[in-house]
């Protein structure tokens, strides 16, 4: 039988806020542990949460970046169950009423397009981070890291609209391409600040009803979400291939052995008993607020990608690749500005040289300047990268280096005329050959000549020259 | 100097007495205090004192004293917190031996607010165990006993606030009221007891029972010495997102003014149930008489769901309170089990060690409610009777502009009377928890005594942040019928 996937997908994305959603504390990755903690973060008695408004206005960017509409009034909610890294033994989350609902997100799948839906956007607090039996020194038991308490997530939820592993993890990029370009989070899945759960099922092709299905969880990079996905695919086809029923139940997955294990039992048999905290108010967002955030909102990779393709004649491939990191794209755009030549070459450099300008190991001068030396002639496509690569080890300005390593070619048509001339002199059978109608052999001249100048010498202008003065 | 014992001074007069320099707060700090050793050994209203720590920040107001220089309209003057409000360094019980040794980091927005204001803080008054019950007898510290009949309870949740005050271990106090525990047991020990509106008081550091019903209000001997301590605690907190921005009113100018015209509003629903001591009745008949002389207007009104009040406040307030105390698991504070593996055993020997019996009854009663499948039909309809009752209110202060309600339906009971049945237990709140639910202001004055010699008192409630038509009308009744301000207990 022929098997089809019903993928939906839960992204937490973790805010990069300064402070925590409910408290002062510092929402920074990698401090000591239970640095970054207070008596409201910490469940202490009779304190209170209080609203981070830069939660808020992040939820909404986001919400806004994917076509969702920001609700005008919602509602935070307890999730209660007991757990020792979650201190008030509820966290607050929103349930019943989040605030955005109904957004989307184009994808791009083996060459096909595909809008995939997004259902709900909702703001949580995170949980601690409990360090188990022994492998901290000195401890018997099991300890408590609280720093990740109440740091700001939203959960956004999508559609079970992909129908393919390719899918899902392309939904996956895009979306934390989108909310890196926002600002709003950091997207390091390494360190787990955008987290992926996937409702994987599978039905027969053409079948309306989906499957039952089973919840991946513990994929830690876009590789994984593919792989698990992957996985569990075949698992539930082979299971019912093999006559048998999937059971909906949460399936961790293991890296190590590629493959996913059921964790049956441990969460399957939660009440969460959601109910509204009355400890604040209903959250009610003004229009003029999502206006203004709308405003906010920068060029998106999508239509950033497809102006590149038409403004700067670049290649798809390469515009969605520049688009997807937005301090990529600014600085083509830059380079671009700042040098105004070929846009193609300069794409094709900053591509090249991404992790380094990414790492600010570039400057748009240095990229630039490259780019307009190799397209007046003063340097080849080789000299380039050798700049390039020096400039980053020592700092250098590229022209200063292009002087020092000798690296400027010769352009100049007279004096290339006297060294050309020279060769044909110095070979008159080649010549003669040549003139025979072997015109292969205008490289060998070309290659004389690159000689006789120490491969200075621009090779298209010395093969010109070469043509000209051969007859 | 005055002929009256220093302890059975008026807040107001003994801050007037400090300010004139007629007494040191040092020694006003120290006779209270003698006054705790002596009496509290029988009463039990305390479950912390803290003679040292109160000496030295008396020492303290002294000085400034000396130098010219005021902490604040309570400069010097001896006060008791309910153990519900956390202090800084100061254990803080909940009177339950879940928290029997937790001392908070912090202090509430309330004790940071009376200490702000020059009070000497005496210690941690006895309360009902996180503030569930209606008679002190909860409490992990054994029960307080009323000053008036120690054979009896004092009310509760705030019972050792309102015995405290009553037998002149302090010259005010701050409770908590979620169902009637400032008001209950302030009109069983003769004490005034303010319920401010949902939203008055800052919330922040006061420890949940019920948290969309939960507010803190002072206890004490006079209407005026109310009004002084609400201006002190009242006012918006940005660490309670519940707590309201409005500006805070001048209370005492509301204490002189005429009730000529004021409309009471006698809620037919209150007088017409069984269980209403006809002692009772009368007393409040005597201050409606005395509102009334005074040139108030008498209205009937109805507050037609009144008689699904009780079983709303125990769905939600225990639905809250199963949440709010899920946080005490001894993992980072409080107690902890000894001698259990695993971290489950852990987590339920230590909550069933640490909560007590009522406690543990409203636990279960609240996770229930709010369990799948329950949820609409107990916490989801709570909520819209909840409404209505709301709606109730808002049509009655249409005709009235204060309702005049028995607090408790009768005078103090004894002790162990209803601890058997909690129903009956909780009927002590009839009058009283209406007004949480619908987080309007309350008060609770003396107006009277039983043959038996045991203090009555009328509730006066009106519309959201009218907290100064209440004190007016209380000034009116408290003018009128003048009762023993102190407990006459000899110990
Ligand atoms: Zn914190």
């Amino acid at each position: 039988m022929d098997f089809e996937a019903v993928i939906g997908l839960e992204v937490h994305a973790q805010l990069s806020t300064e402070s925590k959603i409910f408290c002062a504390c510092s929402s920074k990755f990698g401090a000591t542990p239970n640095a970054n903690a207070c008596p409201v973060c910490t469940g202490m008695p009779g304190v209170l949460p209080v609203l981070n408004r830069r939660v808020v206005e992040f939820a909404i960017r986001a919400a806004v970046a994917t076509g969702c509409t920001v609700q005008r009034r919602s509602v935070f909610a307890r999730k209660n169950y007991f757990y020792p890294d979650l201190p008030k033994a509820y966290q607050i989350s929103q349930y019943e009423l989040p605030i955005a609902l109904g957004g989307h997100l184009d994808i791009e799948a083996g060459g096909v397009s595909k809008r995939v839906g997004i259902t709900r956007i909702h703001m949580e607090e995170d949980a601690g981070k409990l360090i188990h039996g022994g492998s901290s020194a000195g401890s018997q038991g099991s300890l408590a890291d609280l720093n990740r308490c109440s740091v700001p997530l939203i959960e956004i939820v999508s559609e079970p609209d992909m129908r393919t592993a390719e899918e899902a993890s392309d939904y996956l990029r895009r979306l934390r391409d989108i909310l890196v370009y926002l600002e709003v989070c950091d997207g390091n899945m390494e360190e787990g600040s955008f987290r992926c759960d996937a409702n994987v099922s599978v039905r027969p092709r053409g079948q309306e009803k989906l499957g039952t299905r089973a919840e991946l969880k513990n994929m830690n990079s876009f590789r994984n979400v593919e792989k698990a996905i992957e996985h569990e695919i075949r698992r539930q086809v082979e299971l019912i291939e093999d006559g048998g029923t999937v059971v909906q139940e949460t399936r961790l997955w293991d890296a190590d052995r590629n493959e996913t294990r059921s964790m049956r039992g441990k969460e399957e048999a939660h009440d969460y008993r959601y109910f509204p905290d009355p400890d604040l108010l209903p959250l009610v967002i003004a229009d003029a607020w999502i206006d203004e955030l709308r405003q906010t909102i920068p060029e998106l990779p999508v239509p950033k990608s497809a102006r590149f393709t038409e403004r700067y004649g670049l290649t798809i491939y390469d515009a969605s690749l520049l688009a997807s990191v937005r301090a990529l794209a600014d600085f083509f755009e830059g380079a671009v500005a700042a040098f105004g030549k070929n846009p193609k070459t300069t794409a094709n450099e900053c591509i090249q040289w991404k992790d380094a300008i990414l790492a600010n190991a570039v400057s748009v001068e240095t990229i630039g300047q490259v780019v307009e030396d190799r397209e007046t002639g003063l340097i080849s496509a080789t000299a380039g990268k050798t700049l390039i690569e020096q400039s980053i080890a020592t700092g250098k300005a590229v022209r200063v280096l292009r002087e020092e390593l000798g690296l400027t070619q010769m352009s100049d048509t007279g004096e290339l005329e006297a060294v050309v001339a020279a060769v044909i002199a110095a070979n008159p059978k080649e010549v003669e050959i040549y003139k025979g109608g072997k015109e292969g052999l205008l490289s060998f001249f070309v290659g004389q000549v690159m000689k006789e100048t120490k491969g200075k010498a621009n090779p298209k202008i010395v093969s010109e020259v070469c043509r000209k003065l051969l007859g | 100097m005055s002929t009256i014992p220093v302890h059975e001074w008026t807040l107001r007069e003994a801050a007037d007495r400090i300010r004139s320099g007629g007494v040191s707060s040092r020694e006003l700090t120290e006779a209270i205090l003698g006054r705790i050793a002596a009496i509290n050994p029988k009463i039990n209203a305390w479950v912390t004192v803290i003679p040292e720590k109160a000496m030295a920040q008396a020492a303290v107001f002294d000085e400034m004293q000396a130098r010219g220089e005021s902490a604040g309209p309570l400069h010097g003057v001896p006060v008791g917190l309910k153990d519900i409000f956390c202090t800084k360094g100061i254990k803080t019980t909940c009177g339950s031996r879940i928290l029997h040794n937790f001392v908070p980091p912090y202090d509430a927005a309330v004790t940071e607010r009376v200490l702000c204001a020059g009070a000497v803080l005496l210690g941690k008054q006895n309360m009902d165990e996180f503030a569930m019950g209606s008679s002190t007898e909860t409490s992990f510290f054994g029960n307080t006993l009323n000053p008036w009949d120690p054979s009896r309870i004092p009310g509760g949740s705030s019972g050792g606030t309102a015995a405290a005050v009553a037998s002149a271990m302090c010259f005010a106090a701050m409770g908590t009221d979620t169902g009637g525990s400032i008001r209950q047991p302030a009109s069983l020990c003769g004490v005034v007891g303010l319920k401010p509106t949902y939203g008055r008081v800052s919330r922040y550091g006061m420890i949940a029972f019920a948290s969309s019903l939960d507010q803190g209000g002072p206890v004490t001997r006079t209407v005026a010495d109310a009004a002084l301590m609400l201006g002190i605690v009242a006012g918006h907190d940005r660490r309670d997102s519940t707590s309201l921005d409005l500006p805070v009113p001048d209370y005492d100018a509301a204490l002189g003014r005429d009730v000529k015209g004021l409309r009471v509003g006698l809620p037919k629903e209150y007088f017409e149930g069984e269980g209403l001591d006809p002692q009772v009745r009368a007393a409040v008949d005597r201050a409606l008489a005395a509102l009334v002389a005074a040139g108030a207007e008498a209205v009937e009104v109805s507050l037609p769901h009144t008689e699904y009040a009780l079983s709303t406040y125990y769905l939600i307030a225990p639905a809250e309170a199963s949440s709010n105390l899920a946080r005490y698991d001894g993992v980072r504070y409080g107690h902890r089990a000894e001698g259990t593996s695993g971290l489950i055993e852990m987590m339920s020997k230590t909550r069933a060690e640490g909560f007590g019996p009522e406690v543990k009854r409203r636990i279960m009663i609240g996770t229930y409610a709010l369990s799948a499948g329950y949820y609409e039909a107990f916490y989801g309809k709570a909520q819209k009777v909840r409404t209505l009752i709301r709606r109730d209110f808002d049509a009655a202060f249409q005709k009235a502009d204060v309702l005049l309600t028995p607090t408790a339906p009768t005078p103090a009971f004894r002790i162990g009377e209803k601890t058997d049945d909690p129903l009956t237990m909780y009927l002590s709140d009839i009058y009283t928890i209406p007004c949480n639910l619908a987080g309007i202001p309350g008060i609770s004055v003396p107006c009277g005594m039983s043959s038996e010699g045991l203090p009555i008192g009328a509730q006066l409630l009106a519309n959201h942040f009218r907290e100064e038509t209440l004190l007016t009308a209380a000034g009116a009744i408290e003018r009128a019928i003048p009762l023993p301000r102190v407990a006459p207990f000899k110990g």
